[in-house]
């Protein structure tokens, strides 16, 4: 499946503070085909970094998208049945206006005087999208992680419009333990003397800094297992037999786990924006699916959308409480609440790497939304 | 329904009980068999409990809202009255507090559906008199050491309970494999199915 990002442009938005983008342009791919009733439509939201390019190979650079083992024909998401749309988040640079895009105002790019955007500003823009496709109602909106938060948050800024949502390794609200890691992301950041206080466009990104942020990401993406599983103590290019000699120490790379972190943080900044970073993380720490009401059940107030909500025994970074918070709460309230705590080794990155069991749920789900539930029992 | 659900001769009674587009929580729902048929044959809204995360998977690929947690954590979130029907099957004697679940379950809904084996099945009485061994009989199949089973009861143990607790019981069913027993039910049962409110 060949596939190419294409590009909605949209007059402006409001934003939750009170800000005003205008114009922008929204990077989105699709896949699959909309039935006639336009009833089988999915919008897949992508994780802190991820892009419009879910699923298939792009024309433009070859590599297959970041949820390709769950996206296709007879895949979790199958293209055979549904519509699956995909796009890039709001304060992004993979193709929707974001801090890199340039100011009409100053011709310049924005920087750090692009407006604060929230977790629901992103949401409002998808709809907008969504509304352009001529799609009244979807079928369902599913992702991980910050994509599960905005998952969430289309049921309750939108109830009307989606029929279900699934929300994986995600959270009603960031921790201050995940807050935390954020914060050391913009720091390290914002302490790269090429970061100029976010003008650097034109010149030398931050590229330390915006390494080393990714670095921090990538071990809280893992698990204490799957890091003992993919790199032990094994040393770049020495046997293994030399673990227990007291080593030299050395400025290079030494254990594989210090090189694969080294090679991801340099293969990160080639690819994302260092503002879009800071705005991006703000967004989700300063998101909570409460703000606005009493507590977190008077949010789904007045929501009939059905959830299936998934976790992974290794997620320390999203840890399986978090779900379960969301799900007791609408439990409470009597919601349609399907949960699984999935039994995984690879930590936070599980709903992307350990796929098989997630696509069963994923699939029995959308069937049971799609066609009724008597639809799933062959 | 005609012959065995899954296997599980209570179910065909639960299924004839329970009416038509009613608010059902099963609680230890399995791979969720008993609420996929009810929510094809009698349009139900379906929610399950289950523990095990592997039935909890196969049970939400078959299209049936459930969620993994242990029975205290499925009853004590639901708000009162949330369901028209509470089903507890073969789970009872399993349960640290029969009593509180109970309880529970006609809190949270209207009427509770309980099927259990029958501890004073003769097969059972026999096994003890004669071999003086824990029972194991074909609705007690574990070794004492492996049991799940944790307080034992038979119809009429469940009978006095409900005299006791003031339960009204609407219907009672009694089953030796497929056939309904009628006849010293106590004695002659294997499995029992009480609809109580």
């Amino acid at each position: 499946m060949i596939v190419s990002t294409e590009v909605a442009r949209f007059e402006g938005i409001a934003l939750d503070s009170g800000a005003r983008i205008e114009p922008l342009e929204v990077a989105f791919e699709t896949y699959g085909k909309l039935n006639a009733e336009r009833t089988n439509a999915i919008l897949v939201v992508h994780a802190f970094t991820g892009d419009a390019h879910a699923a298939g190979v792009s024309q433009e650079t070859g590599k297959p998208g970041w949820w390709d083992n769950c996206i296709g024909p007879g895949k979790a998401f199958d293209t055979d049945e549904y519509f699956v749309i995909c796009s890039n988040i709001l304060g992004g640079c993979q193709g929707t206006t974001g801090p890199a895009s340039i100011n009409p105002a100053t011709e310049k790019p924005w920087g750090m005087s692009f407006p604060a955007v929230s977790v629901r500003d992103m949401v409002r823009l998808q709809k907008m999208l969504v509304d352009s496709l001529g799609i009244r109602q979807l079928l369902a909106v599913s992702g991980g992680s910050m994509g599960g938060m905005q998952a969430l948050e289309w049921a309750v800024s939108f109830p009307d419009n989606v029929r279900s949502v699934i929300v994986i390794a995600s959270t009603a609200r960031h921790s201050p333990q995940q807050i935390a890691f954020n914060e050391v992301g913009r720091q390290s950041i914002m302490a790269d003397p090429d970061w100029n206080g976010g003008d650097y466009y034109g010149g030398a990104p931050p590229a330390r800094g915006l390494s080393v942020a990714r670095m921090v990401g990538h071990i809280t993406y893992m698990s204490d297992e799957s890091m003992r599983e993919k790199f032990g103590r094994r040393r770049k290019d020495k046997p293994a037999t030399q673990i227990d000699v007291a080593p030299e120490f050395e400025i290079a790379p030494e254990f594989e786990v210090e090189s694969y972190l080294r090679y991801r943080g340099s293969q990160f900044v080639t690819r994302f924006d260092a503002n879009s970073y800071i705005y991006i993380t703000k967004a989700m720490d300063t998101y909570d699916v409460a703000s606005g009401n009493a507590s977190l059940a008077d949010a789904f107030e007045g929501v009939s959308t059905r959830f299936l909500v998934i976790s992974f025994t290794s997620d320390w970074l999203y840890p399986s409480y978090q779900s379960q918070e969301i799900v007791r709460t609408l439990r409470r309230r009597n919601h349609d609440v399907a949960y699984c705590e999935l039994p995984s080794n690879y930590g936070h990155d599980a709903f992307l790497v350990d796929v098989a069991e997630q696509t069963e749920l994923i699939r029995g789900f959308l069937e049971s939304t799609y066609r009724g539930p008597a639809g799933a029992q062959g | 329904m005609t012959g065995t659900l899954a296997g599980r001769s209570d179910f065909a009674v639960i299924g004839r009980i329970i009416t038509p587009q009613s608010r059902v929580l099963d609680l230890g729902c399995g791979e969720g068999e008993l609420l996929a048929w009810l929510i094809q044959h009698k349009q139900v809204t379906a929610r399950g409990v289950e523990i095990s995360p592997a039935r909890v998977r196969r049970a939400i690929a078959r299209g049936v809202s459930v969620f993994q947690g242990d029975l205290n954590e499925g009853l004590t979130d639901f708000p009162d009255n949330a369901f028209d029907y509470v089903i507890l099957s073969q789970t009872l004697q399993e349960t640290h507090q029969p009593v509180r679940v109970i309880e529970e379950m006609l809190r949270v809904g209207k009427r509770a559906i309980v099927s259990f084996p029958n501890f004073g099945h003769w097969s059972v009485r026999a096994y003890m008199l004669f071999s003086g061994r824990s029972p194991r009989t074909h609705a007690f199949p574990y070794e004492w050491y492996e049991t799940p089973n944790i307080h034992f009861l038979s119809i009429t143990d469940f009978e006095k309970l409900a005299e006791k607790k003031g339960l009204r019981i609407d219907h009672r069913e009694f089953l030796t494999g497929e056939r309904r027993v009628t006849f010293l039910p106590n004695l002659r049962a294997e499995v029992a199915v009480f609809l109580f409110g």
